[in-house]
């Protein structure tokens, strides 16, 4: 049988478990403030019927089921955010990887080249969306002029429902400076020796790249995989200011933005949670939207993250 | 930690988390004891924005503290309903007195939630006669269920805009009056370039051209979208097929969905001096009352004329009529000035000499009858034609509904659909239509 603890080894664990707590403060703090409240109350409003004006009421699983089962508009928008999370993930991925070599490579204009496709990524995701809807106007942008001139029946980008989902894609890959920058990084961090070795084991460009580049950046990879899905699942702004645009309605005071032009192509869930919580005050149903998008990017996250702890230990 | 402990704890903690939660779910609440004599600051939002109209804004100010020196009224501009619904649910100081919106779409919103006070108690009051005062249809769509929370500070009209060079040209004697002649009119007024693209359309029937929203165009029907009970009841009425299939008979006429709404994506912007109408690029055109203002001011380079939009042909006793909205104008629920605020809703709105000059000055159409009948209202041949329309008794308004614009939005999602050809059975997809708007209305009473 253990003897308890001697009240001065109780006291010495006491300190330091306060001492432990004092640093984690501000983070316990933020979390609490920033994700924890907010949580909480997601999960509380997903059950009540609140339309921030009145006092909240229980409906128990009314709003659940108005999203699920009654809403025509969920299931389009959670394809959309889907869709973009597998294809706009992936693409940036290797289209930030294939960049991020390409400038760790070149031997003359390097500065010029990492700063040409690092810039597009400072531009404001407003004004970039802007730019590449009225360039790819059907009408009158200069794209599908030129491309006309040359004898290619272009499409209409922004306002075709099978292209618009594609366009936004072209969107961030124009805007890949990010990763590229991360990327670059951590290629300029193999170390040499082993390309070297490699080399002299008689391994070409893609050996190279299997077996000595992949197992180093895999970390990386991953680390870009995991924030982007992240970011993709709360895609809004980019696909907001394309479909407005793209759609031609004039909006202004006293007019609803409804979001998702082309047929509903654009719609990503986040635009959703705001026009059901902010635009109609139907504030159940936008937590219980929250709520699903949450546990899908905890969902893949885990995966990814447990995925990627396979990977580690299989090198190691 | 022993069981019954960590039980106890994790119940204090989520009981506490409720009540914060449910404790911040509560808005401040106004006050309509004030004395409006007392000298007092009243914040007033509104969406105008235009260099123009804010002057004409900042003059209806300036009379009213004139008559009322002890009042003082801060105006925004330029607030968009959301903006305005969110700052009203948020409360605070910083919070407006006195609201404005461009659309009647969140009437019924407003009034159910509480987020506009009751404006009859002060009408009583202050011995406003609203029946007398405004027109049936201005009071219809700024009340709900029997609670007035917001009055008319101006109408908007919708009717044709037609260009005359080129009905001329077309040997086209008169602005069309049925839906047959309209269908007829724009397949002969469009006109296309030799290589098969268009120069011109004779009407450019898109539901996302500008002004040209579902909603309006079938208010030339005189639908009906909710029975006495409440519920939708586009799927019962004839008139909502016989809408679609001319709006159908529109597109296929005049060179199909993908054609159209391809040319419509050359247009220019809606306010610009590149509109459609202003370049030529639609002969006819829906529109409000105050397209004609600015179609002086850009000197249109054609001779153009206004109409009442066409009505069915079985219902050609009601030409005349036209979709009526306009802005509305209320106390925020959480004023603490509703007295002083309502003495400024009533000047904005009541007030004859007031309500006529910022009609003359904004290009609207005045919204009450006194102003409509004043010989002091600006009242060219084409404007004219909107006031008509605003006081024709077969005009119609779009109906309140405790979930704001929501069905409104639907309805609208439903005709993108239908024009883009997406609807094969449209008895079917009324039906379906119906019982979304009742399952979003029913979520919205929950």
């Amino acid at each position: 049988m253990a003897l308890p603890p001697a009240p001065a080894l109780r006291r010495k664990h006491t300190r330091e478990r306060l001492r432990t707590l004092g640093f984690l403060s501000p983070w316990l703090v933020g979390f609490t403030v920033f994700f924890g409240y907010p949580l909480i109350a997601t999960v509380y409003f997903s059950f009540m019927h609140y339309n921030q004006i009145e006092q909240p009421d229980f409906v128990g699983l009314k709003n659940w089921k108005y999203v699920l089962t009654q809403m025509p508009l969920f299931g389009p928008a959670l394809w959309n955010t889907l869709w973009l999370v597998v294809v706009m993930v992936a693409l940036r991925v290797v289209f930030g990887l294939g960049i991020g070599m390409l400038v760790t490579k070149i031997k003359s204009g390097v500065g010029f080249f990492r700063t040409a496709f690092y810039l597009p990524y400072l531009a404001p995701p407003v004004a970039a969306t802007v730019a590449f809807v009225f360039l790819l106007n059907p009408g009158t942008g200069p794209v599908n002029e030129i491309l006309g001139a040359i004898g290619i029946h272009a499409p209409s980008w922004f306002n075709d429902p099978d292209w618009a989902k594609p366009s936004l894609v072209m969107l961030s890959l124009w805007g890949i400076g990010d990763l590229m920058v991360i990327f670059m990084a951590a290629l300029l961090d193999v170390p040499k020796e082993q390309y070297e070795a490699a080399e002299l084991d008689g391994a070409g460009a893609w050996g190279k790249f299997r077996y000595v580049t992949w197992p180093a950046i895999t970390p990386i990879v991953m680390f870009a995989v995991v924030t982007g899905v992240v970011q993709t699942m709360q895609y809004y702004t980019q696909a907001l200011v394309a479909g407005k645009l793209a759609s031609g309605i004039t909006f202004g005071p006293g007019t609803v933005i409804q979001p998702g032009y082309p047929d509903h192509s654009t719609l990503t869930v986040p635009q959703l949670v705001y026009s059901l919580g902010f635009q109609n005050f139907n504030t159940g149903a936008a937590c219980v939207l929250s709520l699903v998008l949450f546990v899908i990017a905890m969902g893949v996250t885990t995966l990814l993250m447990r995925k990627r702890a396979g990977l580690l230990a299989a090198e190691d | 930690m022993p069981l019954p402990r960590m039980r106890i704890c994790l119940s204090v903690a989520l009981a506490g988390a409720g009540l914060l939660v449910s404790g911040c779910a509560n808005p401040s609440v106004g006050s309509d004891r004030d004395d409006p004599t007392k000298p007092v600051t009243l914040k007033f939002w509104h969406g105008w924005s235009d260099r123009a109209e804010v002057k004409a804004v900042n003059d209806s100010i300036a009379r009213f503290e004139k008559l009322h020196p002890n009042i003082k009224v801060k105006s925004v501009g330029n607030v968009t309903d959301e903006t305005m619904n969110q700052s009203l649910r948020a409360g605070g100081d910083d919070a407006p007195d006195v609201v404005s919106s461009f659309t009647t779409n969140n009437v019924g919103q407003y009034c159910s939630s509480g987020t506009w006070a009751d404006l009859d108690p002060f009408m009583k009051k202050t011995g406003v006669q609203k029946e007398k005062v405004f027109p049936k249809t201005f009071l219809d769509y700024t009340q709900y269920e029997g609670k007035q929370c917001a009055l008319p500070l101006l109408a908007d009209s919708f009717g044709l805009y037609y260009n005359k060079d080129a009905f001329e040209e077309a040997g086209i004697k008169r602005p069309p009056r049925t839906m047959s002649e309209f269908r007829r009119d724009a397949a002969k007024l469009t006109d296309r370039h030799q290589d098969g693209s268009y120069k011109r359309v004779g009407f450019m029937p898109n539901f996302r051209l500008y002004e040209n929203s579902p909603d309006r165009f079938f208010g030339q029907w005189g639908p009906k979208y909710f029975d006495s009970k409440g519920k939708a009841a586009l799927a019962k009425d004839p008139r909502s097929k016989q809408f679609y299939e001319t709006q159908l008979a529109l597109i296929k006429e005049q060179g199909g969905y993908a054609a159209l709404e391809k040319f419509r994506s050359q247009f220019g912007e809606e306010m610009s001096s590149q509109s459609a109408f202003l370049t030529q690029r639609v002969a006819m055109h829906l529109d409000g009352e105050w397209r004609g203002l600015m179609l002086k001011d850009d000197k249109a380079k054609f001779h153009w004329g206004t109409a009442p939009l066409p009505v069915p042909d079985d219902q050609e006793d009601t030409y005349g009529r036209g979709y009526l909205t306009g802005t509305v104008a209320g106390i925020a629920h959480s004023s603490r000035h509703q007295n002083a605020a309502w003495e400024f809703v009533k000047f904005l709105t009541v007030d004859t000499d007031q309500v006529v000059r910022f009609a003359n000055d904004i290009h609207n159409v005045p919204s009450t009858f006194a102003a409509l009948k004043s010989p002091k209202l600006h009242a060219d041949p084409a404007f004219r034609t909107f006031i008509d329309i605003a006081q024709d008794p077969h005009s119609t308004a779009m109906p309140p509904s405790n979930n704001g614009g929501q069905y409104v939005t639907t309805f609208q999602d439903f005709s993108y659909d239908v024009e883009a050809g997406k609807v094969p059975d449209l008895d079917k997809g009324l039906r379906r239509l119906d019982a979304q708007i009742d399952a979003d209305n029913l979520q919205s009473e929950n």
